[in-house]
């Protein structure tokens, strides 16, 4: 057995000398998410349905509310990738007109999360005392309220469409991120070398920049991640259950919902705009996965 | 060997620390606490967990703001009348090691810039100046260069307290408050770091106030040692009288608890339990903090609470029946 372990010879200067080129964080967090296949092919994956939301419906012969009785459901052929609907009209065009709803609605919840979420938390247990306790109590007044009770009072005031679902998100959308984000700053506040930085004189601003901002980035960015699939799921189920878009116009939850009706028959409506949506949400949480872990210095080998 | 006449560096006077808990109530984390401290020497500050030990040494540093009480450095009161650049001034002449080697580096900066946080919040040093100066002060507490490019997971506790120790030193103190730099350690890992403060106490005439809860760790380094009890000071005097001739029956007990290194004198050494536990802080009642569980304890104990006083000159305790 003995031979089998030979012993490694490591020297002592070697052991100690652990060089590390100078990179900014920035940088050695590009490095780490590299190293991780699943989140590159997530961002590659979510790059390449960005562009084709952006372009297919562009160079495509066809229009998405452009009907056609002769040709309805029609299974994919070259001339229409992903067949087409109960009017004819050809669903390539409508999946990807789908999703850039999909993404819109991502990118709505993704900035309010980073705006408003990010600051009125960071606020708040910053400033602390009186001031937070009444911005949470204004939260806890928002959350009391069911989403869907919000979206349907929105419906009687404001013609059912994209921006309606954009005005329900807007009002909750954020108060997750708000909440976590509170949570964070008040824990790392008191923590030592919080402490130690104002006993060394470093100033309130720097504080926020060198220490809170830094130790909150993974918790900010793994929840923006999942809140981005969780607004598209919403605006799809909202769309699913019929309150949401309006026809012609389609959004990937009209599609499934009326994929859904003829699934016996006629599977492929369902299946492409189904797929486009799966991808999207766990491409999301994977690349949201990936991110935290590149930017945490802990992880590095 | 403390004569009265000697200017003491920092007094501390009458110095209280409440928390406000939960609703109408206060936790009296430090109540009523005096001392000085004189250039160049130790004071030991002893307690169990709880009995307001950081809290007093966070007070005195300015990170929280006294309840009651007055801080005077070097003759002048810096709680009350120090303008903002006076305080930021005065950060450069006190400084903290901390507790928790885990908790007190930011586990996302590099060991370079950790170190050089308080040249850059006093912007003294910048540029190849300032990494010089880095190194010098790793290779001052036992580290290396290169250390600087790392970040603090890649540490030992011993290692990072040490970065925690230069991180201190990198503003040129005067007067240093170690908050249980040692009790997260390895035993073995304690004397070095024990040797390395006393050492850099003797190299750069540093004063220090020495927070640790066993009397055990604060033999060595102490001149005088301070004992706490529930956010009083109840014994204070010089570390030899303190081991040889201690007169607060909580001292005793304390010292009753270590045990000595020779089995003959370990077997018949009597040991005085402490009966009861610790009082809640948040509730406590008139009378000596200690008489639910002292042995001495009589009604006069139990109705008034005991000053301070100097039962021998240098000896402070505070208990009715001291002599
Ligand atoms: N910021 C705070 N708010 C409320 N209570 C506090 C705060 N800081 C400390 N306390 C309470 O004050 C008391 C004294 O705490 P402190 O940390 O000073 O004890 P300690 O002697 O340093 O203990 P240890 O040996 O565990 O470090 C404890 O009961 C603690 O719960
Ligand atoms: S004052 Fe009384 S109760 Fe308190 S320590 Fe002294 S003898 Fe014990
Ligand atoms: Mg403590």
């Amino acid at each position: 057995m003995d031979e089998l372990f030979v012993r490694v010879h490591v020297d002592e200067s070697e052991k100690e000398h652990i060089a590390h080129p100078n990179l900014t964080a920035f940088q050695e967090g590009w490095l780490r998410l590299k190293k991780n296949k699943a989140a590159v092919a997530s961002l590659f994956t979510l790059i390449a349905i960005g562009l084709l939301a952006l372009l297919a419906p562009v160079f495509s012969a066809y229009s998405y509310k452009e009907t056609n009785y002769d040709i309805i459901y029609q299974v994919p052929s070259i001339t229409h990738l992903f067949g087409t609907d109960q009017f004819g009209r050809d669903l390539w065009v409508r999946t990807w007109m789908g999703t850039r709803i999909s993404l819109l609605i991502a990118f709505v919840a993704a900035f309010l999360d980073l705006t408003v979420g990010v600051v009125y938390g960071a606020v708040s247990a910053l400033i602390g005392g009186k001031v937070d306790a009444v911005m949470q109590r204004f939260i806890e007044i928002l959350v009391g309220i069911p989403h869907l009770i919000i979206v349907i009072l929105l419906m009687m005031i404001m013609p059912a469409g994209i921006w309606t679902i954009v005005v329900a998100l807007s009002i909750t959308g954020w108060v997750n991120m708000a909440r976590l984000v509170r949570a964070e700053i008040l824990k790392l506040k008191n923590q030592e070398f919080v402490l130690a930085a104002r006993v060394l004189g470093t100033s309130t601003s720097m504080i926020i920049w060198k220490h809170l901002i830094p130790n909150t980035v993974g918790v900010i960015v793994i929840n923006a991640m999942f809140t981005i699939p969780s607004a598209i799921f919403t605006e799809a189920f909202l769309s699913f259950i019929g309150i949401g878009m309006q026809e012609p116009k389609a959004s990937l939850g009209v599609l499934i919902n009326n994929g859904y009706q003829v699934l016996r028959n006629f599977p492929h409506v369902l299946i492409f705009p189904a797929i486009v949506i799966v991808l999207i949400m766990v491409c999301f949480s994977i690349l949201g996965d990936g991110l935290r872990d590149a930017l945490d210095p802990r992880m590095r080998k | 060997m403390m004569s009265a006449e000697k200017k003491p560096l920092l007094e501390v006077k009458h110095l209280k620390k409440y928390f406000p808990v939960g609703k109408n109530q206060t936790l009296k984390a430090v109540r009523d606490i005096s001392l000085n401290l004189y250039k160049g020497e130790t004071l030991g500050l002893v307690g169990e967990s709880g009995c307001g030990k950081s809290t007093f040494g966070r007070t005195v540093i300015q990170l929280y703001e006294p309840t009651e009480g007055t801080i005077i450095y070097e003759g002048r009161e810096i709680n009350n009348s120090l303008s903002k650049a006076e305080r930021h001034e005065f950060t450069r002449k006190m400084q903290m090691i901390f507790q928790d080697p885990y908790a007190s580096l930011n586990p996302r900066m590099k060991v370079m810039d950790i170190i050089a946080e308080g040249m850059d919040a006093h912007g003294v040093y910048k540029g190849q100046e300032r990494k010089k100066k880095v190194i010098e002060l790793l290779e001052t507490v036992g580290l290396s260069e290169e250390h600087a490019n790392r970040f603090p997971h890649e540490f030992s506790g011993g290692q990072r307290q040490r970065v925690g120790i230069a991180r201190a030193l990198a503003v040129d103190p005067e007067f240093i408050i170690c908050d249980e730099p040692i009790s997260a350690l390895d035993v073995s890992i304690q004397a070095q770091v024990i040797n390395l403060l006393k050492e850099l106490q003797k190299k750069r005439d540093l004063t220090y106030l020495f927070i640790a809860h066993d009397l055990s760790m604060v033999k060595h380094i102490s001149d005088r040692i301070g004992v706490m009890y529930l956010g009083s000071m109840v014994e204070l005097t010089d570390s030899e009288t303190l081991f040889d001739d201690p007169v607060h029956p909580y001292t005793q007990a304390l010292l009753s608890a270590i045990p000595i290194p020779d089995p003959d004198v370990e077997k018949s050494r009597n040991r005085i339990m402490l009966e009861g536990s610790l009082p809640d802080p948040i509730r406590l009642s008139e009378g000596c903090l200690f008489a639910g569980r002292c042995p001495y304890a009589e009604d006069l104990c139990r109705k008034n609470t005991p000053e301070m006083k100097e039962v021998r000159p240098g000896h402070f305790a505070a208990c009715h029946k001291a002599k």
